[in-house]
Order: C-alpha cells, then sequence, then structure tokens
C-alpha cells in the first residue's frame, strides 16, 4: 500500500469512530441532564424558566463537545492536511 | 463537496475575495436596516398600532426579559448587542427555506467575527458598569492562583462559541446536501425542518450565552458591594 492509500484508510476509520464515540458519550450525558431537569421541574414548577435556561445553556454546553467531534471528522474526511501535505509533493 | 459558503466565489481581486458568505450577510444587513427603518419611522401610542409595530415591541421586551432573567436589571443597555445577535443569527438561519440560498452562520469566518465581538463586549461593558480596577479584580475570583484558568476560560469560550454555531449549521446543511443524493424526495424537508428548529435554538443559545458572560463580568463587582 502506499502512502496515500493508507492516510485515506486511517482518516475514514478515525473519522467514523471519532463521530460514533463523540456522539455516545454526549447523548448519554444529555439524557442525564435533562432527567434531572425534568424532575426538579415536577418538583419546583414555580422555577421553571432559570431551570430551562440552565437547561439550554448546559445542553449547548455538552453538545459542543459532540460538534467538536463531528468538525475533527469532517476535517478528517473533506480537508485532511496530511493528504494535502502529500498531493501537494 | 462544499463544506462552506467561502467556496463560492463571485468576485476576486488578489487577497480580497467577494464569496457567498459576504454577499448574503450583506443582503441580511439590508432587509434588517430597511426593516428596522419601515418599522420605526411612524411609532404609534394610541391602542390601534400596526402589525409590525406589535412583531417588533414582543421581540424587544420578550429579549429584554431574558436578559432580566440572567440577573442584569437594567436591560435597555445589553439589547442593542444582544437583540442584534440574536435576530442576525435567527434570520440567517430560518431563511433557509428559501432554495439556493446557503446560511451565512455555517462559515467558520462569519461565526468567529460574532464570537470576537462577543469577545470585545464582555471588557466593554464591564469596564463601563465597574471600571477598569473593577473589571480587572474578576480575573483574580475567586482567588489569584485562578488568574491563568481565568484567562484561558476567556478564549476557549470565544472559540466554543464560534465552533459550535458553526458545526450545527454546517452539519445541518451538509445532512441535507447528502440526503439530497441519496433520498431526494421527502426526507430532506423533514431536516430542513429539523434544521429551522435547531437554527432558531442555537440562535437562543448563542445569544444567552453571551448575556450571561456579559452579566459575569457586570455582576462580580456588583455582588461585592452588596455584601
Amino acid at each position: 500500500m502506499d502512502n496515500i492509500t493508507i492516510i485515506g484508510i486511517a482518516s475514514i476509520i478515525t473519522a467514523g469512530l471519532t463521530t460514533g464515540i463523540g456522539t455516545m458519550l454526549p447523548a448519554l450525558s444529555e439524557g442525564k441532564a435533562i432527567a434531572s431537569a425534568l424532575s426538579s421541574l415536577a418538583q419546583q414548577p414555580d422555577a421553571s424558566s432559570t431551570i430551562t435556561r440552565t437547561l439550554f445553556v448546559g445542553l449547548a454546553m455538552i453538545e459542543s463537545t459532540a460538534i467538536y467531534c463531528f468538525v475533527v471528522s469532517m476535517i478528517l474526511i473533506f480537508a485532511n492536511p496530511f493528504w494535502n501535505f502529500i498531493i501537494a509533493k | 463537496m462544499k463544506l462552506s459558503p467561502d467556496d463560492t466565489i463571485f468576485w476576486s481581486n488578489g487577497f480580497i475575495n467577494i464569496n457567498l458568505t459576504i454577499v448574503t450577510t450583506w443582503g441580511l444587513m439590508l432587509v434588517m436596516v430597511i426593516g428596522a427603518w419601515l418599522i420605526t419611522r411612524k411609532l404609534q401610542t394610541g391602542i390601534k398600532i400596526s402589525r409590525w409595530q406589535t412583531i417588533l415591541e414582543m421581540i424587544v421586551l420578550s429579549i429584554s426579559s431574558q436578559v432580566k432573567e440572567v440577573g442584569m436589571d437594567k436591560p435597555r443597555r445589553y439589547i442593542p448587542f444582544i437583540g442584534t445577535l440574536f435576530l442576525f443569527i435567527g434570520i440567517a438561519n430560518l431563511c433557509i427555506i428559501f432554495p439556493g440560498y446557503e446560511p451565512p452562520t455555517g462559515s467558520l469566518s462569519t461565526t468567529t467575527a460574532l464570537a470576537i465581538s462577543v469577545f470585545l463586549a464582555v471588557p466593554f461593558f464591564g469596564i463601563e458598569e465597574g471600571g477598569l480596577r473593577g473589571y480587572l479584580k474578576t480575573y483574580l475570583e475567586p482567588t489569584w492562583l485562578m488568574l491563568p484558568f481565568n484567562l484561558i476560560g476567556e478564549f476557549t469560550r470565544t472559540l466554543a462559541l464560534a465552533v459550535r454555531l458553526f458545526g450545527n449549521i454546517m452539519s445541518g446543511g451538509m445532512i441535507v446536501a447528502i440526503l439530497l443524493s441519496i433520498a431526494p424526495f421527502i426526507f430532506p424537508v423533514l431536516m430542513d425542518v429539523l434544521g429551522l428548529l435547531t437554527g432558531i435554538v442555537q440562535a437562543y443559545i448563542f445569544s444567552v450565552l453571551a448575556t450571561v458572560y456579559i452579566a459575569g463580568a457586570v455582576q462580580a463587582r456588583k455582588s461585592k458591594q452588596k455584601t
């Protein structure tokens, strides 16, 4: 196998693994966050606006980790720096 | 496959490129400015007010109440900045219902510009409220040991703001593009509807996070005065 093939295989496998693992764990933690927010909403409906806003901000924070993984896999597939280096050489 | 609307270049001279992002951004800015000018030209105070004025009042009042809920007691001062962020991102993301439109928020340069304006607005409002000494003291909270971490946090949260908005909008557009090539009948429409929802949620999150960061710089001084 030449270098281009190895880089291609490694990029694609790593991209799939990155998105797979990187969305699995944030999904778990988002579920936990939503579950605890729902139970606290049921206990204290008066504080719903504060709880909802904090939930949204927290969800955005958690979700950004998944988004980072997605961006990394997009870079690996479409804008791989090693790939560009080999092609240019 | 195109990653962002930056790659569609209309006119280029030297290192200056007029790409689709710039064109759509200026178009949206023109629409927003002209729309706001047309609506606010004849504001009424009586019982009968025009429809557009009602919509604008609703938007301004809801943003004001959101800012107030974060804990800032003078929301009027922050509405021009935060409201502009929310309206621009919201309109830019909602316009995906027009065919052939690519949201400028799906380009890392636009989101970085928005995040940098938040990065600059935080010390601006903080210094305006608490003075230079009061603002710089917020970096030493709770102890001076936290100074490097506060500084790192300042930069990483700006990066996070930019990458979050970019990733969300870009992934939405990319999923629609992939679905169009494999199942071009109904599924892209459903994903577009989901894209409308995530677009508004991202606009909300971006402006709420900007509000929270500004509130953090503004309020540290105030809570000390109380005790």
